[in-house]
C-alpha cells in the first residue's frame, strides 16, 4: 500500500460538493502535482488531508493508519503532516526564529536551546540566518514564504503539502521558494503540491494529476499528462494556462 | 463683522464684571484681573481678521497683474484666514458665555460651585478618600482583565461540548451590560451582607464595590476581547493547527497575543469608564471622594467640595483619553501607510 492514499474521498460545503470522489496514492518519497483550474478542489483536497475539513466519505490513510473520520487525534496527525499556505501566514507578533521554534518547543517539549540551534541552522539553510531576529513584516514575500516552509519542517512531518505557494508572489521572487521546494524533493521529501508552474511541476513531479470540478481526470508521469494529455480537459486547461500549443 | 461683534460682547461682560466687583478686597483684584484677560484675549481676534484683510489687498493686486495661480492661492488663504477669524470669535463667546453664567445673580454660581474657603477647607480630606477610589478602580482593573479575558474565550468555546458553557457565558454578559452599574453595587452591597452568606457577607464595602464593579465590567471588556479575537484572521488559527496545536494552545501562542495589542485602546476606554464610575459607589456607604465631599456639602450648603472630585477626576482622566487618542491615532497612521 502506498504511503498516503486517499479512497474514494468526498466533500461537500452544505449543498455543494466540492471533492466527488478523490482516489490518490502518493509513495514514500514521492513528490505529486496538483493541477487544475481555480475552484477546481486542490486547496480543498490539501485542506482535508491535514484535518482542517473533515471530509463526508470515504478514507484516507497515512502509512496504514486511518487518519480521517470521527475520533481521530487532529493534533497528532498534524504533527506528521506540514502545510504552507498561499498567504504565508506567518504568526505577526513573532520574530521568525520564535515563529519557527514555537511549535517544536511548545508541542514537541524540545528544549529552547535545541530548538533555537535547530531553528538557526534551517534558517540558514535557507539564506536566512541574519534575518532569525527580524519580524515578519520586514520580509518580503518570498522571505515569508521560505520561512514558513522552514516552520513546517522544524516538526519534521512524514508529508508537507504546498498549497499554491508561489501564487501571491511577484514574479522575481517565484524562483528562490522553489529552489527551496527542489531542495527537498531531492532529500526525499513526500510531499503533494498544488501549483500553477507547469514548468516546475514538469521538472520535480513523479505524478501529476489534473483536477477538474473535483474529480482527478487524468494522472501519470508529467511527460504523459503535460506534454501528451488525453483529456479534452486537460488540453483545454494546459493551453489556456500557455503549456499546450495545439 | 462676527469678530467686531464678539468683542463689543466681550468687553460689555467685562464692564459688567467690573461693575459687580466689589471696591476692594481679594474679589476686586480677581474680576479685574478676569475682565482685563477676556479684553485681551479678545483682542487677539483682531489678528486673523487683519491676516485676512492683509491677503484680500494680495488678491487685488495679483487680480490687477493677470496672476491666476496666485489669486488661486491668495484666495484660498483668504478662505482660510476668514474661517480662523469666525471660529476663533465663536470659541470667544462660548468661553465668555461661562464667565458670564459664572458672575451670575452676583457671582452667585461662582460662590456655590467655586468657593475659594470651601476648597481650601475641604481638598485634602477630599483628595485623601480619593485614594479609595483609586484603588478600587486598579483592583477592580485587574480582576476585570482575567475575568473579562476568561469570559471571552468560554463564550468562544468552540464545536457541541463548548456549546453549553458558551451560552452561560453569553447569559452572564448579556445580563451585565443591561443592568446598570449602580443597581449591581447596590444589590451587592446591600444585598450580601442581608444574605449571611459565609465569607461574602463579611466583607466591607470597599470590596463589594470592587466585586459589583467587576462583575458590570467584565462583561464589557468580554466583548471587547471577543471583538479583537474575532478580528484575528481565520488564516492565522488554520496556520497554527496545521502545526498541531490544539484549540487552547493556538488561543494561547497566536489569537490572544495578536488580539490584545488590537484591543488596548477600546480596553481603555472602557477602564476610564470603570474609574469614572468608582464615584457610584458612595451609594453603598464606602467612604469615597464623592462621599466625603457630600458630607463637606451637606454641612455647609455648598458643593464646592463636590467640584473638587470633578477636578480630581478631570485630572486623573485626561491624559488617559489624550493617550487612548494617541494610540488610535497611530493605529489609523499604520492602516493608511498600508502596513
Ligand atoms: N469554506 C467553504 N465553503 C463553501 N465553499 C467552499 C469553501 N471553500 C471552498 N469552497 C468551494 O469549493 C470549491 C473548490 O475550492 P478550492 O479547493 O479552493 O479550489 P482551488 O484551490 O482548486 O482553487 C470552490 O468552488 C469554492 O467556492
Ligand atoms: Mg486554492
Amino acid at each position: 500500500m502506498a504511503f498516503l492514499t486517499l479512497d474514494s474521498v468526498v466533500k461537500s460545503y452544505g449543498e455543494r460538493t466540492v471533492l466527488r470522489g478523490i482516489d490518490l496514492n502518493v509513495e514514500r518519497h514521492q513528490v505529486v502535482c496538483l493541477i487544475g483550474g481555480s475552484g477546481s478542489g486542490k486547496s480543498t483536497l490539501l485542506r482535508c488531508i491535514n484535518a482542517l475539513e473533515d471530509i463526508n466519505e470515504g478514507e484516507i490513510r497515512l502509512d496504514g493508519d486511518i487518519i480521517s473520520g470521527e475520533g481521530i487525534n487532529v493534533d497528532l496527525l498534524r504533527r506528521n503532516i506540514g502545510i504552507v499556505f498561499q498567504s504565508f501566514n506567518l504568526f505577526p507578533h513573532m520574530s521568525v526564529l520564535k515563529n519557527v521554534t514555537l511549535a517544536p518547543i511548545k508541542i514537541h517539549g524540545i528544549d529552547a536551546a535545541t530548538a533555537h540551534e535547530r531553528g538557526m541552522e534551517l534558517l540558514r539553510r535557507i539564506g536566512l540566518g541574519d534575518k532569525a531576529n527580524a519580524y515578519p513584516d520586514q520580509l518580503s514575500g518570498g522571505q515569508q514564504q521560505r520561512v514558513a516552509i522552514v516552520r513546517a519542517m522544524a516538526m519534521d512531518p512524514k508529508v508537507l503539502l504546498l498549497d499554491e505557494i508561489t501564487s501571491a508572489l511577484d514574479p522575481v521572487l517565484v524562483g528562490e521558494v522553489l529552489d527551496i521546494v527542489r531542495e527537498l524533493a531531492n532529500d526525499g521529501l513526500t510531499m503533494l503540491l498544488a501549483t500553477h508552474e507547469m514548468s516546475f511541476a514538469h521538472e520535480v513531479a513523479d505524478t501529476i494529476c489534473f483536477l477538474h470540478e473535483g474529480v482527478i481526470l487524468e494522472q501519470g508521469p508529467p511527460s504523459q499528462v503535460l506534454d501528451a494529455p488525453q483529456e479534452a480537459h486537460t488540453r483545454a486547461f494546459l493551453s489556456r494556462v500557455g503549456r499546450l500549443r495545439q | 463683522m462676527t469678530v467686531a461683534g464678539t468683542f463689543a460682547f466681550v468687553v460689555w461682560v467685562a464692564r459688567s464684571l467690573w461693575r459687580i466687583a466689589p471696591t476692594s478686597g481679594p474679589w476686586h483684584i480677581a474680576l479685574t484681573t478676569v475682565a482685563i484677560c477676556s479684553v485681551l484675549a479678545a483682542l487677539t481676534l483682531f489678528i486673523p481678521l487683519g491676516n485676512a484683510l492683509r491677503i484680500r489687498t494680495k488678491i487685488s493686486r495679483a487680480q490687477a497683474a493677470g496672476d491666476i495661480t496666485g489669486v488661486r492661492k491668495y484666495a484660498s488663504r483668504f478662505r482660510t484666514a476668514a474661517w480662523l477669524a469666525v471660529v476663533s470669535s465663536f470659541a470667544t463667546i462660548c468661553i465668555t458665555l461661562f464667565v458670564l453664567f459664572l458672575m451670575a445673580n452676583n457671582h452667585a454660581v461662582q460662590q456655590t460651585f467655586f468657593n475659594p474657603a470651601m476648597i481650601g477647607r475641604s481638598w485634602l480630606n477630599v483628595t485623601k478618600a480619593f485614594g479609595e477610589n483609586v484603588m478600587i478602580a486598579l483592583l477592580s482593573e485587574i480582576i476585570v482583565l482575567v475575568l473579562g479575558l476568561l469570559l471571552a474565550l468560554v463564550r468562544l468555546a468552540p464545536g457541541k461540548v463548548g456549546r453549553p458553557i458558551s451560552l452561560v457565558a453569553t447569559a452572564y454578559i448579556d445580563i451585565f451590560r443591561a443592568v446598570p452599574a449602580i443597581i449591581v453595587i447596590y444589590l451587592v452591597g446591600f444585598g450580601l451582607p442581608l444574605a449571611h452568606i459565609p465569607l461574602l457577607s463579611a466583607l466591607g464595602p470597599m470590596e463589594f464595590a470592587i466585586l459589583a464593579l467587576s462583575l458590570t465590567y467584565s462583561a464589557y471588556v468580554a466583548e471587547v476581547y471577543r471583538a479583537g479575537i474575532q478580528s484575528v484572521h481565520y488564516s492565522q488559527v488554520a496556520a497554527a493547527r496545521s502545526l498541531g496545536f490544539s484549540h487552547l494552545a493556538t488561543m494561547r501562542y497566536v489569537v490572544v497575543p495578536q488580539a490584545v495589542r488590537r484591543v488596548i485602546p477600546p480596553l481603555l476606554n472602557d477602564f476610564i469608564g470603570l474609574q469614572k464610575d468608582t464615584a457610584l459607589v458612595m451609594v453603598i456607604g464606602t467612604v469615597d471622594a464623592f462621599n466625603q465631599a457630600k458630607i463637606y456639602a451637606s454641612n455647609y450648603f455648598n458643593l464646592s467640595s463636590v467640584t473638587v472630585v470633578a477636578i480630581l477626576f478631570i485630572i486623573v482622566t485626561i491624559p488617559q483619553t489624550r493617550f487612548v487618542d494617541h494610540l488610535i491615532d497611530r493605529d489609523q497612521r499604520k492602516l493608511r501607510g498600508g502596513s
